[in-house]
């Protein structure tokens, strides 16, 4: 979507800045030495599987948790850190909860303004007309929650948040209440709606896709730990670990060996490797479906184990003579059968992740 | 229910607190406080005090042993000058704690009988109720009731199936059944607890309802006090029911006082003192009349009607050991099965 | 649409929503003044009763009753029974009139409350007056069948518990009802699309979803069983309250007594834990708003006829029979003696009865509020005990309480006269009526709170937090937010203290200033002497005084039908 934005430095004051952040909760550690910053206007995903420590990282922003230690800006002001700390209500921090959480006996329009109580009230009609109007709701002001459907809820629930004009807006799971055919054009309107209002974002997410798909940055967290932060792209194409490698998106890993800048494992040479001229190293190599060929070969070891159709593609799960598997995405019209001996290849072009232990490595690890 | 009327509630409730003359708080005191577990009959009987003294009186009703315990709380701030109870025990109680000042007046020893009052002056017995047997004539004769141990009598089992009493919590149990300790001792009172228990005695929770049942023909036999029978008399002349004296060959029917002394710290004990020295002399007739009690003067005739139920012989009250005894009697009835 | 969420924690019903390990709020982001207040509350509240155990601790001699275990053991069998009786009577109840319509239905919902009207000590009295062995329906057995008739024996514990679970059911139903009014609607249409009869939404959604409610109301029924004493007394029934009475007049024993109170304590602390382990770990709360309602099912011919008869067996025995024994009374001694309806202080001892109870019912509401809200606001662990502990004093008998005060202030008296203090509090307890009203706070803050806090469980978390996030400030989202979302329980806390203090007896009698009698003060001066028919009247007068908050308040909430929205 769009181009990742760089990280800020000095002219613009970052919407969002955790620095060293910590929380324990009795002797779990929720969130361990968090370091994030979001650049206004970005849209930051968080993701990561229950209990990574997400969802405790939107909590100390918005300034329903207090951290442990560490320091969190926003817009330059220290919230929480030291001795200070900013109750949620000073924070200009929008919140979007799973639930709406909209107030039932209020109206609609009532609750946009909600938090605008300090405002004359000329002004505040206008911008809850306004907020209205961007979510395309302005026909339902004098409706009740009650009364509206679980995507209009939602857009009821972004424009409360919004209206306030927040400096960082915090969307907590905010689709997954909805349901599948909803969720796409809602998700679609809401970051349309955050774009158009420049609003610094952070979203929580247990969607792979989601967070890919709409995030300027993606930070992929767990146990309380960020495992990387970057753009989508990087996050897919060079995961900082094998966690994040195979927790976006599906992945296989091989044993393989790299020898004077080449790549090889049981498939046969994968790739070569610029600047790992003089080494001769054990790593694990991380291939995709997308980038596994297959070749029809009676000779070969490995054949076909299973099939999927998805469509589009056809997901194909071939075993290897060392008895590991490895996935292919093969396209619409090409269905080998199970029991099919294939030759696995690696398609040309692709400079595959190499993981020494868990961790992504780009440079030869020193010699033992 | 937004803010305003939340304002609007907590100065509607300061006022309340404030303008406690609507509760009939804040007017002048009287010259005389008294706390009192007896409520009938005191208004008119204070009044004639007043009348013929010229000092007022109050009275706060409750119930006796928590108003000795409010009176302790109280301590020296206490705004009583006599405390009045319906019992011996909780008058002993009292003196026990030295929350009653002794007394020094010839026109109360006087008035009141010696073991009708403590050896000290510290209370007064000012009304006397007799706890006897009151029986279904037609169920009944009473030549079948022993005349010498009609309490103890009561466990023969002759009278299986036909007695109804109060329960073990009432007072009035429990002081005679301390007056039978005293006159038996621990063990023959147990057998006889227990022969009622064994009897089937059906156990009522109040006298009234005894009357009605012995009225009825519900029950044969009941221990009740003479001046409910008295009353139910008044209510309904046509009561199946008759009143017979316990026991008048031998120790005699067993009573019980209610009564009064003054406080230890009244700020005004002299005319406390008065106030008790007319109750038992000039006021008995205002103070037990109208409850049908005995006056405790036995120069002072009882009313007309109780007068009618003829004269006996009480069993002599020993407040001392009732205060202990009826602990006792207590823990006798639970042990015996009393319930 | 609405959408009732139910999470268990540790249990996340959609993968990777949850934390396992998030505990519902941790210290540091409370607010420190709220959570003072809160911890101002709880001293308050725990002083009397601290006194009373620090009294019970401090006597040197440990002096207990014969027969102390049957009567713990009575003491368990009365509430069990009256728990389970309160919970057929008033779970059921409640269920049948919101899931249902028949005739009389709608004036029925709030007439059901009323056997809360009548106070335990006059209807035991109308009980026994009426079924006992002198009693008219005996007696006119006997007349019928001879005098070997077999009949029931009256006075006994099954007696006890069916009177009790009588007039205690309403707490089950009140709350009950609130709980299936406020949540149900969008959880039960969900349950029943998803093929559910209405049977089984009802034991497998409803039931579940109205436990806290259900828990809460039972807690109330049991407490009020621990500390009630004139209804076991009469019939017989050897509680330990019924102990602690012994051994404080039979005995002459205050400390014992305060022993005793120390082990009702126990009982209490029992029957809290009970409560929060019947709401289980599980939390509730409602997702968006109110929903169309529980859509109630017409029961037409005799079903609909049944269930109104139901319902009015119920009423009958617990409110109908014994107001028409005691009207029959009244008028039997108002022909008697005609002047005695005209006595002026009537009136005086009317108001003093409402005005103390409505000013004991609105501070306990606001009490109450402000320790449910604190809570909201992020209070920590050490506020949510404190306001567990001021639910303590519901289950200390009325007595002690009062006796609680008077040890409590004599204390302070003599710390300040040791301080060197001049005057010190005087006779403010006893001197004014507000040591009435501390006691009736001290007694009646549990049934306030547990109906406030009902409500406050019935609202998601994150609406208070998004209040939060919208630059609300912890008294604006009182006023906005929490305020009309408690509401119906508001209003049924407000009518439960309403109706306790009304019928208050021994706080009263032992703290009231000279001069101050109420109603209960006046219906005991005459019952105590046996002047039942004379009682009858003022009896009367109490169950019509604490009538009138019930209707009113029920016409204010609107808990009569869902349907009309609010705001």
């Amino acid at each position: 979507m769009n181009p990742a934005l760089t990280p800020v430095t000095g002219a613009t004051t970052p919407a969002l800045v955790l620095d060293d952040v910590t929380k324990t909760y009795g002797g779990t550690v929720a969130a361990s030495s968090l370091d994030l910053t979001a650049a206004p206007g970005e849209l930051v995903t968080l993701i990561g599987p229950s209990g990574c420590g997400k969802s405790t990282t939107l909590r100390l922003v918005a300034g329903l948790e207090r951290p442990d230690a560490g320091t969190i800006r926003i817009a330059g002001d220290v919230v929480a850190g030291g001795r200070t700390w900013q109750p949620p209500e000073r924070r200009r921090v929008g919140l979007v909860f799973q639930d709406h959480a909209l107030f039932p006996h209020l109206t609609v329009a009532q609750n946009v303004a909600f938090g605008l109580d300090k405002m004359p009230r000329r002004e505040r009609t206008a911008r809850v007309g306004e907020v209205l109007e961007l979510v395309r709701l302005g026909h339902l002001a004098s409706r009740y929650p009650h009364e509206l459907s679980g995507g209009e809820q939602q857009r009821v629930a972004l424009a409360r948040a919004l209206a306030p004009r927040p400096a960082v807006v915090l969307l907590d799971e905010p689709f997954s209440s909805l349901d599948e055919n909803l969720r796409a054009q809602v998700r679609a309107d809401t970051v349309a709606v955050l774009r158009e209002t420049g609003t610094t974002a952070m979203l929580v997410t247990h969607d792979q896709t989601e967070a890919l798909s709409i995030g300027d940055r993606v930070v992929v967290m767990r146990d309380g730990v960020i495992e990387q932060a970057d753009t989508p792209e990087k996050v897919f194409e060079a995961p900082a670990t094998r966690f994040v490698a195979s927790f976006m998106g599906d992945a296989d890993f091989l044993p393989a060996h790299v020898r004077d800048a080449l790549l090889t494992c049981e498939i046969g040479v994968v790739s070569t490797v610029p600047g790992w001229a003089n080494c001769d190293v054990d790593v694990d190599v991380v291939l995709r479906p997308h980038e596994v060929a297959l070749t029809l070969d009676p000779e070969s070891k490995a054949h076909v184990v299973a099939v999927e159709y998805h469509g589009a593609f056809v997901l194909h799960t071939v075993q290897l003579a060392s008895g590991r598997t490895l996935r292919s995405w093969q396209p619409h019209g090409v269905r080998h059968p199970v029991g099919t001996a294939v030759a696995v290849s690696v398609v040309p072009g692709i400079t595959p992740t190499l993981l020494v232990g868990d961790e992504a490595v780009t440079q030869p690890p020193p010699p033992r | 229910m937004r803010r305003t009327s939340l304002v609007a509630a907590a100065l509607a409730l300061s006022a309340a607190v404030s303008g406690c003359g609507v509760l009939g708080i804040g007017e002048e005191p009287a010259d005389l406080q008294v706390y009192s577990a007896r409520h009938y009959d005191l208004e008119e009987a204070f009044a004639d005090f007043t009348d013929e003294t010229g000092i007022t009186v109050d009275f706060l009703y409750g119930d006796d042993a928590e108003l000795l315990q409010r009176l302790k709380a109280e301590g020296a701030e206490t705004p009583a000058d006599v405390y009045m109870t319906v019992d011996a025990g909780n008058l002993w109680k009292a003196a026990q704690d030295d929350e009653l000042a002794p007394l020094k007046s010839a026109e109360l020893d006087g008035a009141v009988p010696a073991d009708l009052r403590d050896p000290q002056g510290r209370w007064y017995g000012l009304a006397l109720r007799a706890r006897t047997v009151a029986y279904n004539p037609d169920a009944v004769d009473p030549s079948e009731f022993d005349t010498k141990d009609t309490y103890a009598d009561l466990a023969d089992p002759k009278w299986k199936g036909r007695l109804c009493m109060r329960d073990e919590t009432e007072a009035y149990t429990q002081s005679l059944v301390a007056s039978l300790i005293d006159l038996y001792g621990r063990e023959k009172t147990l057998g006889i607890v227990e022969g009622w228990v064994a009897n089937d005695v059906e156990i009522m929770s109040n006298d009234i309802l005894l009357l009605e049942a012995l009225d009825s023909g519900a029950c044969d036999v009941a221990l009740v006090n003479h001046y409910y029978y008295a009353r139910e008399l008044t209510e309904n002349p046509d009561l199946n029911v008759k009143l017979f004296w316990a026991s008048q060959d031998g120790a005699g029917t067993h009573a019980n006082i209610s009564g009064a002394g003054v406080v230890e710290s009244s700020d005004n004990p002299k005319q406390a003192q008065q106030l008790l020295e007319w109750l038992a002399t000039d006021g008995q007739s205002a103070f037990v009349d109208g409850n049908h009690e005995y006056p405790v003067n036995p120069d002072v005739e009882p009313e007309q009607l109780i007068k009618g139920f003829g004269e006996f012989k009480r069993m002599p009250i020993d407040a001392e050991a009732y205060g202990d005894l009826n602990a006792e009697a207590t823990d006798l009835l639970a042990e015996a099965g009393y319930q | 649409m609405t959408e009732t969420v139910v999470r268990a924690d540790g249990t996340p019903e959609t993968p990777g929503t949850r934390h396992p390990a998030r505990p519902r709020r941790t210290s540091g982001t409370g607010r420190p003044a709220w959570s003072l207040l809160v911890l101002l509350i709880a001293a308050l509240v725990a002083t009397p009763v601290v006194a009373v155990v620090v009294e019970a601790v401090t006597s040197t001699s440990l002096a207990l009753p014969r027969g102390l275990g049957s009567m713990v053991v009575t003491t368990v069998a009365l509430m069990v029974g009256v728990g389970l009786g309160t919970l057929v009577v008033g779970g059921g109840l409640a269920w049948l009139v919101t899931a249902y319509r028949f005739p009389l239905r709608d004036m029925l919902v709030w007439l059901l409350v009323l056997p809360l009207a009548m106070p335990a000590y006059i209807l035991g009295f109308v009980f026994l007056s009426t079924f006992d062995i002198s009693g008219p329906v005996q007696t006119g057995l006997r007349s019928v069948f001879g005098p070997d008739v077999w009949t029931p024996d009256v006075r006994s514990l099954p007696g006890a518990i069916i009177v009790m679970s009588l007039t205690l059911y309403p707490y089950v139903y009140l709350l009950a009802r609130a709980a299936l009014v406020e949540q149900a609607p969008g959880t039960y249409d969900a349950a029943r699309t998803l093929g559910a009869s209405r049977a089984r939404a009802f034991w497998k959604v409803l039931l579940p979803l109205a436990r806290p409610s259900l828990a809460a109301g039972l807690a109330l029924v049991m407490m009020e069983v621990l500390t009630d004493f004139a209804t076991v007394q009469y019939f017989g029934v050897q509680t330990v309250s019924v102990g602690v009475y012994l051994v404080w007049h039979g005995l002459f024993n205050f400390h014992a007594a305060t022993q005793l109170s120390a082990l009702v304590l126990l009982f209490a602390v029992a029957v809290l834990a009970g409560e929060r382990l019947m709401r289980g770990r599980a939390r509730y709360h409602q997702k968006g708003g109110r929903g169309r309602g529980l859509e109630p099912y017409r029961l037409t011919g005799w079903r609909g006829w049944g269930a109104t008869l139901l319902c009015v067996l119920a009423l009958g025995a617990g409110f109908v029979v014994p107001v028409a024994r005691l009207l029959v009374w009244a008028v039997g001694d108002a022909v008697a003696d005609p002047g005695s309806l005209l006595d002026p202080r009537f009136l005086e001892y009317l108001v003093n009865s409402t005005v103390v109870a409505a000013i004991a019912a609105l501070v306990c509401v606001l009490l109450a509020l402000t320790m449910g809200h604190a809570l909201r606001l992020g209070g920590g662990r050490v506020v949510r005990t404190a306001s567990q502990l001021t639910t303590f004093g519901y289950a200390v008998p009325g007595a002690v309480v009062g006796i609680g005060v008077l040890i409590a202030f004599a204390a302070l008296d003599s710390a300040l006269r040791k301080m060197g203090v001049p005057g010190g509090t005087g006779l403010l307890v006893t001197g004014s009526v507000l040591g009435i009203l501390y006691a009736y706070v001290v007694r009646f803050l549990a049934p306030a709170y547990q109906a406030v806090d009902a409500s406050f469980a019935k609202i998601s978390p994150t609406m208070t937090l998004s209040a939060m996030s919208l630059g609300a400030s912890p008294r604006r989202i009182l006023a906005r937010v929490h305020l009309p979302l408690v509401r119906p329980g508001v209003a049924v806390a407000l009518v439960l203290v309403m109706i306790d203090a009304v019928k208050e007896l021994p706080i009263v009698l032992l703290l009231r200033p000279f001069g101050f009698t109420t109603v209960s003060v006046w219906v005991y001066e005459l019952a105590s002497e046996n002047f039942w028919r004379q009682a009858a009247l003022p009896a009367l007068v109490i169950v019509a005084v604490a009538t009138v908050p019930v209707f009113f308040l029920f016409r204010q909430v609107r808990l009569v039908d869902p349907h009309r929205k609010v705001g």
